[in-house]
């Protein structure tokens, strides 16, 4: 799989910015190439050694990283134009498909900048609270086993609670954008992984009332890119699809109940 | 920069004197918030990275609790306590690892309750797995994220107490310093927000340390990059104690990296996995056509009762000397971890650690053996804490005032840095386990001290506040103006080579002392260290600086704690001293910061062995 006909020396191209204010502008940092690297070891390399190619001393770049194993989900950065994390990022795979010892990173474009590759998540962070994404239990007393659930049922629901809150599909969705209010694919699965659930079932029809409004499911153009980048493999799709069919339903008796 | 004091009420919240502050938010600092704000107490909960990115994610394999069928085929609470000092070398106290060992049934109900999607039995049931130091299945867990899993339901709880006004986030804030009153109680923080570099106090009536695991002090490590261990030992150089520093577990399976070492799970040997090498060194064929035959099962030879499943620290050992035998795959420092004969049902429950490894290496395990070796990962030592214990010692008083305080009246420590729970050695699964009990039973002391605290109107002065701000700015404006010649991240580098090399699987005198000298040179150089960035925002590179000048501090109690104790207990090994040394050693370390020479003063204090006679352990090993 990996060629062994390595090159000598990387280049990383770095979009930086100083400030969320000011404007951006694009740096070069050269570094001996070795096997076995990731992205994060590079920006690694650059932070201890911070020179451009063009020999001039800078600031080190400035990123946000914590676990190094892609279940964070801080070091989400825009990697030769694909929204990915860096620490699963692996230079000798890059180098295969691009063939190219140049290799380009940007901060996600859907968030504001605060510095270099970090960017602002919190709108993600504040979405789960307007969906309501928790189990409202009564409090941690102790009062025994919480609901039974099925192998399948739990498969399901394991597959959408892992997600890192990490902003991939906000990146690649094209109704997602940095000024808009469209709450994204997921906010959307974490509302249905809630509804999934026996207990918070109970908070669906408020769920369901969140996405309804100015920003919600209906917002959503079907271009199914979010489910394409997720590094989890989350069905994304299959969940904004699902709670539309539960919005359509919950609608239907809205109207009826007048409730 | 910003250099003021809060006083009064603003927008943010988290000024007053009538809240707790809680500095971390993995699942230990979650729990005690959720809790804490559950007692009526409005909580300031203070983090480096969003709380749901905090290092608990990591944890993979499971959580330890007896359960219905556990109970049905002879396990018992009891058992769990017994087999948790057995592992631990019989250096924990006691009456707290009971409590926590008898509420661990009602924590996963807990969990249960919060939607933590626990993998199920056909019937629905919560399943259970093995698990490292049990001859039962008494360990839960979910996909191959348990910790992921946990902590995302305390982060979803304790975003439901934030939209109700209970607890008040301070993310990308670094905790800097506690601050302390003329009676040396702690009476709040300062911290700095990492992106405008401001540097405030807060006042609390309690402060609880929930900060996790140091690992970063030994370089490339299993933990995040975030564990420098940073914030307890600047409470460590204020005057708070650590206990058994020396203690450090290194987990015998990591896949090596070029930026860390990431775990491979315990799980893969509670499923089935299996540990060998080729019986011929050097062999240069590929695993797979090494026969049955040629493999040499090592643990499985001399551990025929808990084979692959005995301790972290046997079994890191035996790995280590398996490859400075010369038998490492290719006569390299790495052995097989083998999962390929598995069933492919069991091959499916391991399926997100596989894609981990798929992920970083290349290598698919359901087809090739993996390739690990051992690697630094979990604290044992840490913030020394006190408790009350009941009458019988059978666990500690709920409520008490001084369950898990620190030294410092008002300061409190849970999780992974204290130094509670688990002795010598860490069991796997055992580590979520105490870190969601430390928030869930201590909370409730650290509401109850605070409401002490408030009834009697005793808080911080803005000048004794104004104090505090003024010592952080001062530090900061010395390290910026530093004008020296040494770079942090190669000082990074040589502490984490010294300390790894010396100081984790094999503990030699000669080794340590060298490595001492080196570390007291390091320490010279950190003197005259240049920042390559002295902007005052998002200055990441002050950051990590500041925390090395911690990592220089806490390595020196490890080291010094590993060099005097002339003994091998847990996972800490002295070849020149193989044996237990109960008489002079079944001491906690006891490392106290000596300001004036800026060196540990270590002392040793007893563990009382209430409820259990320590016994040779030994794991029914046969020569």
């Amino acid at each position: 799989m990996i060629k062994s006909n390595k090159p000598k020396t990387l280049t990383f191209k770095i979009k930086r910015q100083d400030d969320p204010k000011s404007e951006p502008y694009w740096q070069a940092f050269d570094m001996p190439y070795r096997p076995s690297l990731n992205i994060i070891s590079c920006l690694q390399y650059i932070a201890g050694h911070a020179t451009t190619t063009g020999g001039k001393d800078v600031a080190p770049v400035v990123w946000e990283c914590s676990c190094l194993e892609e279940v964070c989900g801080s070091c989400t950065m825009v990697i030769n134009g694909r929204a990915r994390q860096s620490c699963s990022a692996l230079v000798d795979e890059i180098l295969d498909e691009t063939g190219d010892t140049i290799i380009t990173l940007e901060p996600m474009s859907k968030f504001p900048v605060v510095r270099d590759l970090w960017v602002d998540r919190s709108r993600m962070f504040e979405n789960l609270k307007k969906v309501k994404g928790w189990v409202p239990i009564d409090g941690t007393h102790k009062l025994g086993e919480g609901p039974q659930e099925s192998p399948e049922q739990q498969d399901m629901r394991y597959a959408l609670s892992r997600c890192m809150t990490c902003g991939c599909c906000l990146e690649a969705c094209p109704q997602f954008t940095i000024d808009n209010e469209f709450i994204g694919a997921q906010a959307i699965s974490q509302a249905r992984y809630f509804n999934e659930h026996e207990t918070g079932a109970t908070l669906k029809d408020e769920r369901l009332d969140a996405l309804s409004e100015v920003g919600g499911v209906s917002d959503c153009g079907n271009a199914q890119n979010c489910v394409k980048v997720c590094p989890k493999d989350i069905p994304l799709t299959e969940s904004i699809a699902a709670t539309g069919r539960q919005l359509t339903v919950h609608h239907i008796k809205k109207f009826f109940t007048g409730k | 920069m910003a250099n003021q004091t809060t006083t009064g009420p603003d927008t943010q919240g988290g000024v007053g004197s009538d809240r707790v502050i809680i500095v971390g938010g993995g699942l230990a600092g979650l729990a005690a918030s959720m809790r804490v704000a559950e007692a009526g107490m409005k909580v300031d909960l203070f983090s480096m990275v969003p709380v749901k990115r905090s290092h608990s994610v990591c944890a993979q394999g499971g959580i330890n609790a007896c359960n219905k069928v556990a109970r049905q085929q002879g396990y018992s609470e009891w058992q769990h306590f017994d087999e948790t000092l057995y592992g631990g070398d019989f250096l924990n106290h006691q009456p707290p690892v009971y409590s926590m060992t008898h509420w661990a049934p009602d924590i996963i109900d807990l969990f249960d309750r919060m939607g933590v999607p626990f993998n199920r039995t056909k019937e629905g049931q919560r399943d259970l797995r093995m698990f490292g130091g049990s001859l039962f299945k008494r360990t839960h867990f979910a996909g191959a994220t348990t910790g992921q899993q946990l902590i995302y339901a305390l982060d979803e709880q304790v975003r439901r107490c934030e939209v109700e006004g209970s607890v008040t986030k301070h993310e990308f804030w670094e905790f800097l310093w506690p601050v302390l009153d003329d009676d040396g109680v702690c009476r709040g923080i300062v911290a700095q927000d990492m992106r405008s570099m401001e540097i405030r106090a807060f006042r609390g009536a309690a402060v609880v340390m929930a900060t996790g695991g140091n690992g970063l002090i030994f370089g490339k490590s299993t933990n995040s990059v975030i564990c420098t261990g940073g914030a307890a030992a600047r409470c460590y150089k204020a005057g708070a104690w650590l206990g058994n520093a020396e203690f450090i577990q290194v987990h015998p399976t990591a896949i090596p990296g070029e930026d860390k070492c990431r775990l491979m799970s315990e799980s893969a040997r509670g499923e089935g996995g299996r540990v060998w090498v080729p019986r011929k060194q050097k062999d240069p064929r590929h695993p797979n056509e090494i026969p049955e035959g040629e493999r040499w099962y090592f643990l499985e030879e001399k551990y025929p009762g808990y084979g692959n499943l005995v301790p972290r620290d046997i079994a890191t050992r035996e790995l280590f000397w398996k490859c400075q035998e010369g038998y490492g795959v290719h006569g390299g420092r790495m052995v097989y971890l083998d999962c390929t004969a598995l069933p492919d049902a069991t091959k499916d429950k391991l399926a997100g650690i596989f894609e981990i490894y798929e992920k970083f290496t290349g290598d698919n395990p359901r087809d090739v053996a993996m390739k690990i070796f051992p690697a630094v990962h979990y604290t044992m030592g840490g913030m020394y804490t006190t408790y009350t214990a009941e009458d019988d010692s059978k666990g500690m008083k709920h409520g008490a005032l001084n369950n898990m305080m620190t030294n410092i009246p008002g300061l409190y420590a849970f999780g992974e840095v204290n130094y509670q729970y688990h002795g010598g050695t860490r069991l796997g699964a055992n580590a979520l386990l105490s870190c969601t009990f430390d928030g869930l039973f201590c909370g409730l002391s650290v509401a109850n001290y605070a409401k002490e605290q408030i009834s009697a109107g005793k808080s911080a002065s803005d000048s004794l506040l104004q104090k505090y701000v003024d010592q952080e700015n001062d530090k900061v404006t010395k390290l910026s103006e530093n004008n020296g010649k040494f770079n942090p991240y190669h000082i990074h580098e040589k502490l984490g080579d010294e300390l790894t090399d010396s100081c984790t699987v094999m503990r030699e005198q000669k080794r340590m002392e060298q490595a001492y000298d080196v570390l007291c040179d390091l320490k010279e150089q950190y003197a005259q260290v240049k920042l390559s960035d002295t902007g005052m925002w998002t200055n990441q590179n002050l950051s990590f600086t500041r925390a090395l000048g911690d990592m220089l501090a806490y390595g020196e109690a490890i080291l010094l704690g590993a060099m005097q104790r002339e003994e091998s207990r847990g996972s800490h090994y002295r070849p020149d001293f193989p044996e237990r040394n109960d008489e002079r050693f079944l001491k906690t370390t006891i490392a106290k910061y000596d300001v004036l020479n800026d060196r540990p003063i270590l002392e040793y204090e007893d563990v009382p062995q209430p409820l259990v006679e320590p016994r040779a352990r030994t794991y029914g090993k046969v020569d």
